[in-house]
């Protein structure tokens, strides 16, 4: 590389601060452990107003009192929340890795797979000097764009300065401070996230996707997202990334809230794929996560979908407070669980108001030892007329030495609700498979390809492109898997 | 191109082929008719590669090579295919998706590049037209909620679309009616000669009255007792399996 080009390179990555996405926090970290002090640190830091200091002393003061759950089907060792450090600041450059020499080159055979371009791949794997030549451009472009629909989308701590009084009307309201042990310490400690609002009648111009994912580095480990569709509005939003992504911490607790008001939809889709530890599960992440979401209008859609293939524990079950008259909720899920992996995951429909309808389609796969369990409440309120809920959650084992469980839980109130359950279990047929090999098709790709048409229901309700990548990603995933 | 010698092959040390021995020549068409149980089946899946069917004694030779070392992949891209006699289903994967992705594998053994969609549509039609399949059928998921009779069609297109050069029939008449069975018979007719070999797998007779063979042969306990021309399979219709049986036993086995 020449020196004017490592220069334009410098300059393109200074640019990267002025214009980007992610704030900049001077280099300094608040030391391990919990207690008032480090809240009152991280708010300090963070230059949050009196009334979200509050809310997160208060969020920090119920979690004191409450015990962590211990119903969900999975099993790890004790988590020391006093050995853990709530606030640190992104590294510097000069603790990355100088050049993509310098990681892992397994990481960088699956980017390779993958198809992500290479200056992407130096982002997601933390090298320095991260300046994507396409991405300052096309960042500036969509912010624009953004811009002038009227959409606000940026990091919370920024909605927390410029957008103070949609910040404090709406956050919490769907997680409550109190709600869980997790959804408690979210609130206490949260460091950054994602803040989108759109107004009135505004269709947002583009999906939340490409945005998101050149600029979502260093999201830390306690994210929290608030997304507010206001009257007749849409919004399509796409969190995470097929790529493995590098990460130091080991629990992830999210808290991500969605709001829809009449007439709205939002589309929130999620690809995980958090570093699944080692063949015995060591060092992968533990995603335990909150999602939920509320249809507070008449005719409002809330749509979650998620492809969940890392982390060695997932534990989330994004949920639809379905209060609106009509309004709908949709879950579709792929979670994929392999070597010691676990996941307990599934969804909430909660049915408030008449003539609501949601809608759950579940695939779990389960292979080496990994654990697969969809968990799903539907719950029909007294005052929900004509509610319709249609579940279906089909597992699937690839090898003998996995499992797949579901608990699904009914509980319906008014004698108008119409509530289905199917369920399915299926080994991966030897004969499938070599029905595929007598075709000429090898024993991976005969895999990969009956897995894939096992998801095809979830797959069609991603944006297009990470469609593809999903399959991709679960190709990849399954590799080593049989045989 | 088939030339097999003194095959003992079974399950679970359980011997069912018991010294089989079979040649086929390029553009013959060899039909295996016996009693249920004689291991027409298992001929079948040890020729195509199934785990479970292990060969102990004897040998295969196809085109040249060892048919028995080689995996099942390698032996479906080198020409040899099997028409199920009950074709599995793969749900939520097109029957289309299916057959590019089989026709992309066999290319890509040969070194060849991978089909072009217009070429691969334009195929399709073809031959959809030529075996009277319903292109419908072609977007389904692979014999996913299909009829006995959708099944056994959409492996003879499949037949087609992959020109093999060693064909298997497993018992593909098995529960068809009649108009099924003729589209079948008329699919494997239109793709005799060409230096294509078949080997047509059948209980009864009623398909070679459409699909006329060129030798006959009798499996009974593993074993081919008897060999004839199409003359062997009407006489068999008529005088039935015992036939042979007792004839074998007068002989003394």
């Amino acid at each position: 590389m020449s020196s004017s080009e490592i220069e334009e390179l410098q300059q393109i990555a200074d640019q990267e601060y002025r214009w980007g996405f992610v704030t900049d926090i001077e280099a300094d970290e608040a030391p391990p452990g919990l207690n008032e002090e480090i809240i009152r640190f991280i708010s300090a830091k963070k230059k949050e107003p009196e009334w979200l200091l509050e809310f997160r002393l208060k969020a920090y003061r119920r979690w004191l009192e409450m015990k962590e759950p211990n119903w969900q089907f999975v099993k790890y060792s004790p988590i020391d929340y006093q050995d853990i450090i709530y606030y640190s600041a992104p590294k510097s450059q000069q603790d990355r890795p100088k050049s993509l020499d310098e990681v892992d080159p397994e990481l960088l055979r699956t980017y390779e797979r993958l198809g992500i371009p290479l200056e992407e791949q130096k982002m997601l794997a933390g090298v320095a000097v991260d300046a994507v030549f396409d991405s300052v451009s096309v960042a500036t472009t969509f912010k624009e764009e953004l811009e002038k629909a009227g959409v606000i989308f940026c990091p919370i701590s920024e909605a927390v300065q410029e957008h103070p009084e949609l910040v404090k009307k709406h956050l919490g309201t769907v997680i409550p401070i109190g709600d869980h042990f997790f959804a408690a310490l979210n609130s206490a400690v949260f460091t950054d996230g994602t803040f989108v609002y759109v107004p009135k009648g505004v269709r947002c111009p583009m999906e939340l996707s490409t945005y998101f994912r050149i600029n979502a580095a260093n999201t830390g480990q306690f994210e929290r997202t608030l997304i507010i569709a206001e009257e007749g509005s849409y919004v399509s939003y796409l969190e995470g990334c097929t790529a493995p992504m590098r990460d130091e911490n080991q629990l992830h607790a999210a808290n991500v809230e969605l709001i829809a008001m009449k007439d709205a939809e939002i589309k929130y889709s999620t690809v995980q794929n958090w570093y699944p530890g080692d063949e015995e599960g060591r060092g992968g992440i533990y995603n335990f996560v909150t999602k939920r979401g509320i249809c507070a209008g008449e005719n409002a859609k809330i749509s979650w979908t998620q492809v969940e293939t890392g982390s060695s524990i997932t534990w989330k079950y994004p949920s639809v407070i379905l209060r609106g008259d009509n309004s709908i909720g949709e879950f579709y899920s792929v979670a994929l669980t392999k070597m010691k992996q676990q996941a307990d995951t599934g969804t909430k429909m909660i049915h408030l108001g008449k003539n609501t309808r949601s809608t759950i389609i579940s695939k779990g796969i389960s292979a080496g030892r990994g654990q697969n369990v969809y968990r799903g409440e539907v719950r029909v309120n007294p005052g929900a007329e004509n509610a319709r809920n249609y579940t279906q959650c089909d597992s699937m084992l690839l090898g003998d030495r996995c499992g797949a469980h579901t608990f699904p839980y009914i509980d319906v109130r008014n004698h108008t609700a119409q509530v289905e359950h199917e369920a399915t279990t299926s080994k991966i047929g030897e004969d499938q498979i070599f029905y595929c090999q007598q075709r000429g098709i090898s024993e991976e790709d005969a895999v990969s390809l009956i897995v894939n048409g096992f998801c095809k229901e979830v797959f069609r309700e991603l944006p297009m492109e990470f469609a593809v990548e999903a399959t991709k990603l679960l190709e990849i995933s399954l590799e080593g898997s049989v045989g | 191109m088939l030339e097999i010698k003194d095959l003992w092959a079974g399950v679970d040390g359980e011997p069912i082929l018991k010294g089989l021995s079979l040649t086929v020549n390029a553009g013959e068409v060899h039909s295996i008719m016996g009693p249920n149980g004689s291991g027409k089946s298992t001929l079948a899946h040890v020729l195509a590669g199934k785990e479970e069917y292990e060969a102990t004694d004897g040998s295969v030779q196809y085109l040249g090579q060892d048919l028995l070392e080689m995996a099942p992949e390698e032996r479906a891209c080198e020409g040899v295919f099997l028409a199920f006699q009950y074709p599995v289903s793969i749900p939520g994967v097109s029957n289309t998706y299916f057959l590019k992705a089989a026709i992309n594998a066999k290319r890509k053994y040969n070194g060849d590049q991978e089909i072009d969609a217009f070429e691969f549509m334009q195929m399709v039609k073809e031959k959809s037209k030529a075996l009277n399949i319903d292109t419908a059928l072609l977007n389904r998921p692979v014999n996913d909620g299909f009829s006995g009779g959708e099944k056994k069609r959409n492996e003879i297109f499949q037949m087609a679309m992959l020109d093999p050069r060693l064909a298997i029939m497993d018992e593909t008449d098995s529960g068809l009616d009649i108009d099924a069975l003729k589209v079948v018979a008329d699919g494997v007719n239109s793709l005799r000669g060409d230096g294509r070999g078949f080997i047509v797998i059948t209980h009864y007779q009623r398909l070679l009255n459409y699909i006329v063979p060129d030798f006959v042969h009798v499996l009974n306990d593993g074993k081919i007792v008897r060999s004839g021309g199409k003359d062997l399979a009407q006489e068999l219709e008529e005088k039935g399996y015992r036939w042979l049986k007792e004839r074998d036993e007068a002989h003394g086995g």
